[in-house]
């Protein structure tokens, strides 16, 4: 099947087999390995990108779905060398060691402060239950996506990092 | 003088992390993001039985399907794959089975490797993978310890006569280090008999294992997934017969290991001897579901233990008989892990006299191996129950029986009686800071008011203090052990001609910030900019020698051989220097990066010398034109981490939810690099030592399947499953090296699994409740409460 999509800004239009996972889609067609595999049952999270401002573990969407869409990976949010808040607070906190399940991480926490711009802990537990983290215990994650909330504006979420593929400018947001 | 750690500015700061940059940009090389041209991809077939004969393998439809270049048995393969290798004989007489990678004519556990397939592209290789068809005749399967060591057990290995792999034992009486512990058994005022199992865990580090082997060129390079590259490449090099230096293995970014990358995998045979076979690069990445089954498991052992005490609560000896399962075969350190538990299960405590038996057995289960901890979780756990049993048997505070037995800190050095010296540690220090923390007389109080309530939420506090030993170590104790490897540590420096400075380590990082610690260090040692300081590691061609990562070695033995790498530096330097300044080498003072003529302000920089060394226009007669220096570190005692843990936990007696309340530690880890990363790794730590109490356990069913092979079934926690972790430290220098480091790796997983219990069955004690087995899930404890109320019937 044909499909067109726009990843991380750039269009690409490509035949695929109808089974191909978009996370595959992404790795071997698109060269986009910065997302990753890490479970065959979407328990781990490690693969979450947001297709069309939303995040998505792209293990299990076909990539055939995405037709039409715009995918965002954690390769696509850093803007003009400057990291995205949420990968900084990231760093800032030392809320990764292997930095395995952290693409996924921090794209899911993206989502969660799109929902929730102002959260407390528990609402950050809650909205990274669906990601994985075996190294850290979460606790930096936690503090991570709660400093990142307080240095972005409400509503800065995935509107921030969508661009117009034409103007290569944020399609809203900051 | 050399520059010392303790006048430096870097060590002890809480500097971000160097490697964070690519990692969360997704600039990432892990093995699986590696691609070369004409890359062909990898699939296993596996046994979906425990225990059978393989009678037929039609490979024909598999081979006849598009993309398919190859696919190969376990026969097609036998003269090629060896054996796995054990790398720990524990006693002369071990009984070890032959380990193939793939299985030639029988499989002894579900998710062996039969065949593979060997195809363009990796959903070719698995569609080829699914139609390998297989004919098995089922045996008889063995899973249950005790039934697989009695008379007329069903065997793993009829070829071995027995499922008994060794049998290993220590006894302070016969070793001269303490008292005959039979003796005091006959002796004792109390005895506390007991069994606790330890369930068995699957390590789940987040990235599956991945192998990549490129035969092009003149060596063989792979790029895997490991935490030991360098003993990775010795032991394909020792298996398939190829020479070592014709093997180059790269560990490139590694998405943590927690021990069960401390392997040499079947995968990474297999992958090899395709990519040899067929000349092209050939890779292969396992599915999560493939990892859980066939990578190692941990744990899994059954403790039998005896304490004897006085009244007063003063032990007087300690007896274990240990149930150890190896799974179905051994692999690399399989047979030597309750060993590392055997001289840990006195702990920080002062028993005169101690026996430990342990009993290898094979079952029809996933070999185990080392998990983060590795026998000492085991040992710390059993240890710290039975404190809190022979406290509650004394009607003691559990902490006050503890303090009555442990070693006070004016007593260091002190010999244990497994023979050990423990150089130093302040248990009274640790402990003091954590019960202030913790408020530990106001949780009594509470526990006491909810009791006297019979509130149906009942409040539970776990104590667990505990010492590990790290390092894995001191190589001729290692000899001692028939381990089959030193202990060492190597690191070289290179001086760059502009300043810069490359540090080149063997031991290889997966998560624990290496990059950052080691350019702090050296950083301090040469007196310049942490900026300037890249670390190597992880690939057998830049960095050629090492013992690798495991057992919290890194900083304990691998930084002090990078200290000792950069006082050779200096030492050169100094030569040049006084060479340079025309005054006496004596004459000059080292620190901040200067070498200084000492009452003057005339100086040189460590970066002009290396500028003035690579010129080479003017240096002392006979001085070769370099500073680069390496050092090999070998240390002369393992390193005694220590700490006190404490856990409050709310129990629903009406549902047997348990919800952890608080959870404080106070760890005294000797002098810290990076008090951040030291945290990190504590809170990493306590997070698996919990979920080994609480949610983690790989069952099988009784034919042997296992049914928790997928994340839907393992329970991992996730961030809502743990609490906030509340961490300090005191700080009680290592005094047997420079650094005075101790390690941290592992010291949360040892101490918070019985801390987490002590915790629970204090919230039920008082229902009549005793024990609870791990994992203690609502089921469980509701059970045991039931089970108490019943009259103790379950």
């Amino acid at each position: 099947m044909r499909i067109t999509v726009h990843v991380d800004g750039t269009t690409y239009t490509d035949d695929v087999e109808p089974r191909l996972l978009l996370v595959h889609y992404l790795r071997e067609k698109l060269g986009k390995v910065g997302t990753v595999i890490g479970c065959d049952t979407s328990n781990c999270g490690a693969c979450t990108v947001h297709l069309n401002g939303h995040s998505v573990k792209s293990c299990s969407v076909l990539a055939v779905q995405a037709d039409g869409a715009e995918v965002t990976t954690i390769e696509g949010i850093a803007r003009d060398g400057k990291l995205h808040p949420v990968q900084q607070a990231f760093h800032d906190n030392h809320a990764l060691q292997c930095g395995f399940c952290t693409p996924g991480m921090i794209m899911q926490s993206i989502d969660l402060l799109a929902d929730h711009p102002d959260p407390d802990e528990s609402e950050i537990r809650h909205g990274i239950e669906g990601n994985l983290c075996r190294c850290t215990g979460y606790q930096n994650i936690v503090r991570a996506v709660r400093q990142a909330a307080d240095q972005m504006r409400p509503g800065a979420g995935p509107d921030a990092e969508r661009i117009d593929a034409r103007t290569q400018q944020p399609v809203g947001g900051e | 003088m050399t520059a010392t750690a303790e006048s430096g500015q870097e060590v002890g700061r809480a500097r971000l992390r160097k490697e964070d940059a690519r990692l969360i940009t997704g600039r990432t090389r892990y093995t699986d993001n590696l691609s070369l041209n004409g890359m062909l991809h990898m699939a296993l077939v596996r046994s979906p039985v425990a225990h059978a004969t393989i009678t037929n393998i039609d490979t024909s439809a598999a081979r006849s399907m598009s993309g398919v270049l190859a696919v190969w048995t376990g026969a097609d393969l036998a003269d090629e794959q060896g054996s796995l290798p054990c790398a720990w004989v524990v006693t002369p007489d071990m009984k070890a089975p032959p380990a193939p990678s793939l299985a030639t004519d029988t499989v002894h556990f579900a998710g062996e490797a039969v065949a593979v397939v060997i195809a363009r592209t990796a959903y070719e290789a698995a569609d080829a993978a699914a139609v390998v068809d297989v004919d098995y005749s089922e045996l008889p399967v063995v899973l249950d310890m005790p039934a697989a060591v009695a008379d007329g057990a069903d065997l793993v290995h009829p070829d071995l006569g027995t499922n008994i792999s060794a049998v290993w034992a220590f006894d302070s009486g016969e070793a001269g280090t303490g008292g005959d512990v039979d003796e005091a058994i006959a002796g004792a005022e109390v005895l506390i008999e007991r069994t606790y199992r330890q369930q068995r865990l699957v390590p789940a580090f987040m990235e599956p294992r991945s192998v990549l082997v490129d035969p092009t060129g003149e060596q063989y390079t792979m790029w895997s997934a490991t935490q030991i590259p360098h003993i990775l490449r010795l032991m394909l090099a020792l298996t398939l017969g190829v020479p070592e230096h014709k093997v180059r293995v790269i560990a490139p970014d590694v998405g943590g290991g927690f021990g069960g990358k401390l392997q040499v995998t079947p995968e990474e045979v297999v992958t090899f001897l395709a990519a040899r076979r067929l000349g092209k690069p050939v890779k292969y990445t396992e599915s999560r579901t493939e990892s859980v089954q066939s990578a190692h498991h941990g744990r899994d052992q059954i403790q039998k233990l005896t304490l004897a005490a006085r009244r007063d609560g003063t032990v007087t000896g300690l007896k274990v008989e240990l149930l150890a399962d190896m799974g179905a075969y051994l692999r690399l350190i399989t047979p030597g892990v309750p060993l590392l538990g055997a001289f840990m299960y006195n702990s920080i405590y002062k028993f005169p006299a101690y026996k430990f038996v342990c009993t290898n057995v094979f079952t029809n289960k996933t070999p185990t191996d080392a998990y983060r901890g590795a026998g000492r979780p085991e040992a710390t756990f059993a240890i710290e129950r039975l404190m809190d049993e022979l406290a509650c048997e004394l009607d003691m505070d559990p902490m006050a029986v503890r303090e009555r037995n442990w070693i006070k800190h004016e007593e260091f050095p002190f010999s244990t009686v497994c023979g050990l010296v423990y150089d130093s540690g302040n248990y009274e220090a640790a402990t003091s800071k954590a019960m202030e923390m913790f408020g530990y007389d106001a949780l009594r109080a509470e526990q006491a008011r909810r009791r006297a309530e019979n509130d149906p939420v009942q409040l539970g506090i776990g104590i667990s203090t505990f010492t590990e030993m790290c390092g894995i170590a001191p190589s001729r104790v290692l000899g001692a052990l028939n381990f089959g490897s030193g202990g060492w540590e190597h690191a070289a420096i290179r001086m760059l001609p502009s300043g810069k400075v490359e540090v080149v380590t063997g031991s290889s990082a997966h998560g624990q910030g290496h990059e950052t610690a080691w350019s702090q260090i050296v950083a301090d040692q040469l007196g310049v900019p942490f900026e300037d300081v890249e670390v190597l590691h992880g690939d057998t061609q830049s960095a050629p020698k090492g013992m690798d990562t495991y057992g919290s070695r890194s900083l304990t033995v691998g930084a002090i051989a990078v200290v000792k790498a950069t006082e050779k530096v200096i030492g050169k330097a100094k030569t040049v220097a006084a060479h340079l300044l025309e005054c006496a080498e004596s004459d000059l003072d080292f620190a901040n990066g200067s070498f200084t003529v000492r009452g003057t302000e005339t100086s040189t920089t460590i970066q002009d010398v290396a500028l003035a060394v690579f010129m080479s226009h003017n240096l002392p007669d006979g001085f070769e034109p370099s500073l680069d220096s390496d050092a090999t570190y070998d240390p002369e005692n393992f390193s005694f981490p220590h700490g006190t843990h404490l856990c409050a936990t709310e129990v629903d007696t009406e549902t047997g939810r348990v919800r952890i309340r608080s959870y404080v530690c106070v760890d005294d880890i000797g002098k810290v690099v990076n008090p951040l990363i030291a945290d990190g790794q504590v809170h990493g730590g306590l997070a698996q030592g919990i979920a080994q109490a609480l949610f983690e356990e790989a069952v099988h069913d009784e034919a042997g399947t296992l049914t928790t092979a997928t994340f839907a079934d393992y329970l991992l926690p996730s961030a809502v499953d743990l609490p906030t972790f509340v961490t300090d430290r005191t700080e009680t220098p290592a005094t047997t090296n420079p650094l005075g480091v101790k390690g941290v790796g592992e010291a949360g997983t040892i101490a918070s699994t019985p801390a987490v219990v002590n915790a629970i069955v204090d919230a039920v004690r008082h229902l009549g409740v005793s024990d609870i087995e791990m994992p203690c899930s609502p089921q469980r404890v509701w059970r045991a409460i039931q089970a108490a109320s019943n009259g103790g019937a379950e």
